[in-house]
């Protein structure tokens, strides 16, 4: 995009920048909210994509971590369905929270976060772009460990894993509204990468224990009625925090 | 102590006193309804002695759990729309305060849990969420801690104080869920013990009296906080 002409500082040469440069598009209406969020959340998706060190590194937390917890645990003491959900959503924590840091990281690093606070985008597409990143980091992790627990723990394959993925949807739209913010918050101090998982678990807790639970009644073929109430927390958290976080952020943000 | 000497040349800001009346008078006051609790006022029948730390748990959880968080997040919320730092200072103090009151619940909570209970801690719904909520302030102030920049510390504290206030119901909804599904077989449910008018005076007492000392511990952490602030302004200025 104007990357390169914002950078030069003077918008007259900005504007001969841009219009020099075959590749750039100029936006021939006026920004709407899902393109901006649709555009920032393409950049940092482009961005992981091609240096891969965050996915990579999330994901090799995830199966390690899945291995260790497997080991170190007694099979015969404690059932694996009892074990499981647990593990699961415990590594999707921590992994989550490794993703989480990037986010606002990547803008700090050459002062990024100026010029994308300069261009024409509300704070709150800002927001959404940086929370859809980070949502479809989140689930590529998780479509890599859900299978590798299912696999290591020795779990039966049925239809029931359907609901757990839309379960391990619900709960990421949630975790990541919190988490985007809060990485936001956290990216203002010297100690980001401490503060963030202070700042967000106990934030996480009403996403994390309602989804172990819900994981662990479908797991254990009990009917669907048994795993609403723990859906209906998830549920309810994804649009009170979704909207909060989206509402707050604009206040993380020097103005 | 030259910044002391500044502040005072000051109009604006007066010196702190060396003694705080209020501060007095509430610590007279609870030690008074301490007094009453331990000498005067019968011990329960079937919980013994202990039951007496009743006088110091629920008037801490009241205001530990209800009214100091509610004063951050309000203070916080009204931060970001009127951008008045005497607002932060508030909800700084109201959290700081309410989170020794909050320890002192988990503290004589587990005290009463030990002797009653059996267990200094049972993973009940009402301990999980004071739990919960001491992990949220003490998080809110290790936030502030490492802020540097006053303007930016007052604005990333409010949005936690005030997404907060937003988290509460959801932990008491979560730990209602926990226990439904994980019967606690040895959880002596506390239901209110049927009090006597004697320990009800005393109990409304203890109210009044620990309300006025979290209402003076505030307001001597909202004095120290103008102080701070204000000798900052003078080093920068």
């Amino acid at each position: 995009m104007t990357g390169p002409a914002i950078e030069t500082g003077a918008p007259v040469r900005a504007r001969a920048t841009a219009e020099a440069l075959p590749s750039v598009t100029v936006p021939s209406r006026a920004p709407s909210f899902l393109g901006d969020t649709w555009r920032i959340a393409r950049k940092d998706l482009l961005i992981e994509f091609r240096t891969r060190s965050g996915f990579l590194s999330t994901a090799v937390f995830a199966l390690i971590a899945l291995a260790i917890f497997r080991f170190s645990w007694d099979p015969t003491a404690v059932n694996t369905l009892d074990l499981a959900p647990g593990v699961l959503w415990v590594i999707f924590t921590f992994a989550g929270l490794l993703g989480l840091n990037r986010s606002f990281g990547v803008e700090h690093a050459d002062r990024a976060l100026d010029a994308l606070l300069a261009s024409p985008v509300s704070r709150e597409a800002i927001f959404a772009g940086k929370a859809l990143g980070n949502l479809v980091f989140l689930l590529g992790v998780q479509a890599l460990a859900i299978p590798t627990l299912g696999l290591f723990f020795g779990l039966p394959l049925g239809p029931e894993w359907l609901m757990v993925a839309a379960v391990a949807v619900l709960a990421a739209v949630g975790f990541v509204a919190v988490g985007t913010l809060f990485a936001a918050v956290a990216s203002n101090t010297r100690l980001a990468e401490m503060l963030l998982p202070m700042l967000s678990l106990p934030f996480f807790m009403p996403v994390v224990i309602p989804a172990a639970q819900a994981t662990a009644r479908l797991l254990g073929d009990q009917p669907l009625s048994e795993a609403v109430p723990a859906l209906k927390i998830l549920a309810l958290f994804d649009i009170v925090f979704v909207v909060a976080c989206t509402l707050a952020f604009p206040f993380t943000l020097e103005e | 102590m030259t910044s002391v000497s500044a502040i005072e040349s000051r109009p604006a800001t007066r010196p702190l006193p060396m003694v705080d009346w209020l501060l007095v008078l509430s610590l007279f006051a609870v030690g008074g309804a301490l007094t009453r609790a331990l000498l005067y006022t019968p011990a329960d029948a079937a919980l013994g002695a202990v039951q007496r730390i009743f006088y110091i748990h629920v008037p801490s959880a009241i205001l530990g759990m209800y009214v100091a968080c509610t004063i951050m997040a309000i203070g916080g919320g009204l931060y970001l729309w009127l951008k008045d730092d005497r607002l932060d200072r508030i909800a700084e103090s109201a959290a700081e305060v309410g989170f020794v009151f909050l320890t002192v619940v988990l503290v004589t909570g587990a005290i009463w849990g030990k002797s009653s209970w059996g267990t200094a801690w049972a993973w009940e719904p009402r301990l999980m969420s004071a739990l919960f909520l001491w992990f949220v302030v003490l998080s809110y102030l290790v936030l502030r801690d490492a802020l540097e920049n006053p303007e930016a510390r007052a604005r990333l504290s409010a949005v936690l104080g005030v997404l907060a206030l937003l988290l509460v119901p959801f932990i008491h909804m979560t730990v209602y869920l926990f226990r439904g599904l994980h019967p606690e077989p040895i959880v002596l449910q506390p239901s209110k013990p049927a009090m006597s008018s004697e320990m009800l005076g005393t109990f409304g007492y203890a109210v009044l009296a620990f309300t006025l000392l979290f209402f003076a511990l505030v307001r001597v952490r909202y004095q120290w906080a103008t102080a701070r602030d204000a000798r900052l302004a003078l080093e920068q200025a």
